[in-house]
């Protein structure tokens, strides 16, 4: 079976869940066997992992015919892409792009990232997208997130094969409801357009649902999984107090994840117990506002921030923490809590998060139930086998999340669109 | 001669309210009022009550042929007698008719059995002393908490003076044997045992109305049928169930109360009767020992006591609540003592088991919890609470050996009296006869403090209200013996 993707993040350059999201599934979908899969991506680095699919970069394929032999090719795109395929692409060019600025291949620039011209950015992918599927042959196409949805409506027109559009998140978790009408009329567009909709919780496919006006036969949840640990990870020490325990907060500091409730439990927990601290690790617009609530409730001494993790910190911050807390007001999936248990910390999660829905050893909390998420964090820290329980059972549970299952069952809706 | 032993549980835990850490230390009361109440209510209405009334219905129009065995937890019992008044009237009703017997437990529903003997041994009398104030009549059988069944457990029931132990019929004890017999236990040659039918007790319990049974619909007739075609020497059929089963699990629209009403006609065209557990010990006779080293009970698929003490939240939380059983035996504080028992009920660990993760329903049909962890944290909550409370009693600074030591001595008091009694004697045998007219005096009053203590004993489980009365003779005593 074959399978055209359009993404926008690919690991090891990514910028939040999606790229995480897209490679894991893709790998997992690999993993189950007689796939054949075309990922396209903005703009590749040369150094993604390659073997289970095949990365096409969107930055790569001309629009313009220009005569360009081979060594040229080569010495430009080598790293990423193999100059036949350029050549093969080149002999799609469906249209005059002359209008638009290309370089001396024919290709358009992308960033590939949430710059501000992102509209622009989309519309030249979806151009991008003519070429490729009229070049690649495939029996589906499958869109990652909105940014795609044009690109995958532009390669089903084309090619006449289902469309099938994965919900990593929609507009309506990422602006609490002030929704970008811009944003929507892409999301929408896409919904309409697609042969099924795979969302990442049931969360998320409710708002499909009920935000979007989609009939609910044609939305599917696919859960996400994660990547077992990387063994330099798992070797990871820290050193620890054993006279303190530590409660993270690790993400975004932004509205979208509840930053205010997690001092909100701090300051609660520790007007009854001293040996604790809490440490907000991240950045975000909401961070200085965070730093003036702390002092407001006067626990600053026991309230840490550690400003932007990346990479390996963030690992080395999980490793050092006892308790996990992620007070999403909105999340459609929400990765982070599942990479927690992965190196044995509690989690404490909102009922409002998409993971909560596979979870069973974490605390589960309404994100504005302060007090139960102060009860569960007490309980945490001060009864050993609480700790002991959801650490050994948290570990256990997650290593049984795996891509292959949720790749297998978007197979199974791929044969279902394609009615195999 | 076949007979049918039919058995029902009842049983209700004081559910916990939401107790937060805040609390501990400043509020002491625990318990969740409202939906006590509202359960309670529900199930008498739904189940109890009527249920009542069909097996009066049932004896009376059998003429007295029907008979039947309950066992009610003493926190149950509590319950009703403030939230549902009527079912203990309604109870007594079907105890004159003579065709009901009372089965003896612990008082808290507990798993004192595996934890601690003493207090095992207390909560079962607790609970006898109750039923016989309700009822009138003094329990002879013993069945345990969740049917819960070892041989050590049956050596102290056998102790205390029981004829019958009732218990779950796990096919990984009896391997091939029949539950429909007597046995005996091996550590209790005395005692008989009576062993749960599984089968047809969960074709009732579990099976009756679920559609895609290949049994369904199951009729009275039908299940006699079943009974009557067991082997010829198969004498005893034990039915154990919960009673909540007619109008609650089964509701009254499956039919389950016809079905049950229609029982007595059946049986008796195939020669087959009803039986008391008390009737059934009597009447037959054990035919093997069984032995059982690791306990059993009635609960999931494993039969184990796994439900309640699988994984380590269970383990610590029944842990710490029986490391100050000692020292709650020596408080004498009333509400101490009630939140002690209510604390005890196994249901608080049902609640923390994490083996129904699987599939919630089962799990969640009876927690009040929507997860292990919650019903974890909100149950040490509490018991941090109690434990701060009996730690008011007897302070920390005094170590548990000491208080061993001081339980000791007051326990071994009434020998040590005794002793010195003769000591004295002696002593003042040797002083002279002269002075023969003293100690006449005094003996008619010793004897009237010994006998007061021992009363004291009986009738509240409180040594430290024991202690002036006891110590004082001691005292004098000691005085005495060093003129």
């Amino acid at each position: 079976m074959k399978a055209l993707m359009f993404g926008w993040e690919f690991p090891p350059h990514i910028l939040g869940g999606l790229g995480t999201a897209s490679y894991g599934l893709t790998k997992g979908m690999h993993k189950c066997g007689d796939m054949d899969i075309t990922f396209v991506i903005p703009k590749p680095w040369g150094d993604e992992e390659k073997g289970f699919a095949n990365i096409i970069g969107a930055n790569n394929t001309p629009v313009v015919w220009r005569d360009v032999d081979w060594n040229t090719v080569e010495n430009q795109i080598g790293n990423t892409m193999n100059p036949q395929t350029y050549y093969d692409l080149r002999n799609n060019i469906y249209a005059d792009f002359n209008y638009i600025h290309t370089n001396n291949l024919g290709c358009i620039e992308f960033s590939g990232r949430y710059a501000d011209n992102i509209l622009e950015e989309i519309n030249n992918y979806s151009i991008v997208a003519g070429v490729i599927a009229r070049t690649v042959p495939c029996d589906v196409i499958h869109s990652h997130d909105w940014l795609t949805y044009p690109a995958g409506i532009h390669a089903k027109q084309i090619t006449g094969k289902p469309l099938v559009i994965h919900v990593h998140a929609t507009d309506f978790d990422r602006s609490r409801g002030n929704v970008n009408p811009d944003v929507f009329r892409i999301e929408k567009d896409g919904m309409n357009y697609a042969d099924h909709i795979i969302t990442v919780s049931n969360l998320t496919r409710q708002t499909v649902i009920e935000k979007y006006g989609i009939s609910p036969d044609k939305v599917t949840t696919v859960h996400n999984a994660v990547e077992p640990m990387s063994e330099e990870i798992m070797a990871i020490e820290m050193p620890r107090n054993p006279k303190e325990k530590v409660v993270t907060f690790l993400g975004r500091i932004t509205m979208q994840k509840g930053p205010e409730y997690f001092v909100e439990v701090a300051a609660q927990v520790l007007r009854k117990t001293n040996n604790v601290r809490f440490v907000m690790a991240g950045s975000g617009d909401m961070m200085n506002k965070m730093i003036r609530l702390a002092a407001e409730r006067d626990i600053a001494d026991k309230f840490q921030f550690t400003g932007f993790l990346r990479g390996k910190q963030v690992y080395e911050m999980l490793k050092s923490s006892d308790v996990y807390m992620m007070p999403s007001v909105s999340e459609p999936f929400g990765i982070s809590p599942l990479e927690a248990m992965q190196v044995g910390v509690p989690s404490i999660i909102s009922k409002q998060s998409g993971c909560a829905e596979i979870l069973n050893n974490v605390v589960k909390t309404d994100y504005w139930d302060v007090d139960a998420m102060a009860d569960a964090v007490y309980s945490i820290i001060t009864y050993p086998a609480m700790y002991t329980h959801m650490k050994e059972e948290g570990i256990r549970e997650v290593n049984e999340i795996k891509w292959e299952y949720a790749g297998q069952k978007v197979i199974d809706i791929y044969r279902k669109v394609m009615k195999w | 001669m076949r007979t049918i032993c039919f058995y029902f549980q009842i049983h209700q835990p004081f559910r916990l309210k939401r107790y937060r850490f805040f609390d501990i230390g400043n509020d002491h009361y625990y318990y969740d009022d409202f939906n006590n109440e509202e359960i309670i209510r529900r199930i008498a209405e739904r189940s109890y009550l009527p249920a009542n009334r069909a097996l009066l219905e049932m004896i009376e129009d059998s003429g007295n042929k029907f008979k039947v065995a309950f066992s009610i937890s003493g926190v149950a019992l509590e319950q009703l007698e403030m939230y549902v008044p009527e079912f203990i009237d309604s109870m007594r009703d079907l105890a004159k008719t003579g065709c009901v017997e009372f089965l003896s437990e612990t008082y808290a529903h507990s798993l004192a059995s595996l934890a601690d003997p003493e207090e095992f041994i207390n909560q079962v009398k607790a609970h006898d002393d109750k039923i016989e104030l309700l009822f009138g009549q003094r329990p002879k059988v013993f069945r345990n908490t969740e049917l819960i069944y070892s041989d050590d457990i049956a050596a102290m029931v056998a102790s205390m003076g029981f004829k019958g132990i009732i218990t779950e019929g796990a096919k990984h004890i009896l391997g091939w044997k029949s539950p429909n017999y007597l046995y005996t236990p091996a550590t209790a040659p005395k005692v008989k045992l009576l062993l749960k039918n599984y089968k047809l007790s969960d074709d009732i319990t579990f099976r009756f109305s679920n559609y895609e049974w290949n049994e369904y619909p199951l009729t009275a007739d039908k299940f006699m049928g079943w009974i009557g075609s067991l082997p010829e020497s198969e004498e005893v059929v034990n039915l154990f169930m919960t009673y909540d089963t007619l109008g609650e699990l089964q509701s009254a629209e499956t039919g389950i109360f016809g079905f049950m009403k229609a029982l007595p006609r059946f049986a008796a065209d195939k020669g087959i009767t009803f039986s008391t557990p008390s009737e059934v010990i009597s009447k037959l006779k054990p035919v093997d020992v069984i032995s059982v080293n690791d306990p059993i009970s009635w609960a999931d698929e494993e039969r184990d006591t796994s439900a309640w003490l699988g994984n380590i939240l269970q383990k610590e939380a029944y842990e710490k609540l029986y490391s100050v059983a000692e020292r709650v035996r020596l408080c004498s504080d009333t509400r101490l003592k009630q939140d002690w028992n209510y604390l005890q009920a196994s249901d608080h660990f049902y609640y923390m088991c994490t083996k129904h993760f699987a599939d919630g329903a089962v799990h969640s049909h009876y927690s009040p919890y929507d997860s292990a962890y919650e019903a974890f944290t909100n149950y040490m909550n509490v018991l941090s609470d109690f434990i701060v409370r009996v730690e008011e009693q007897f302070p920390d600074s005094i170590e548990n050996e000491e208080l061993n030591a001081l339980i000791t001595t007051i326990r071994n008091q009434a020998a040590e009296i005794e002793v010195l009694k003769k000591e004295l004697a002696s002593a003042k045998a040797n002083a002279g006869e002269a002075e023969e007219e003293k100690p006449v005096k005094k003996a008619p009053a010793k004897k009237a403090t010994k006998k007061a203590a021992p009363k004291a004993e009986a009738k509240e489980e409180a040594p430290v209200e024991e202690k002036p009365a006891k110590k004082a003779p001691a005292k004098k005593a000691t005085k005495k013996a060093s003129k």
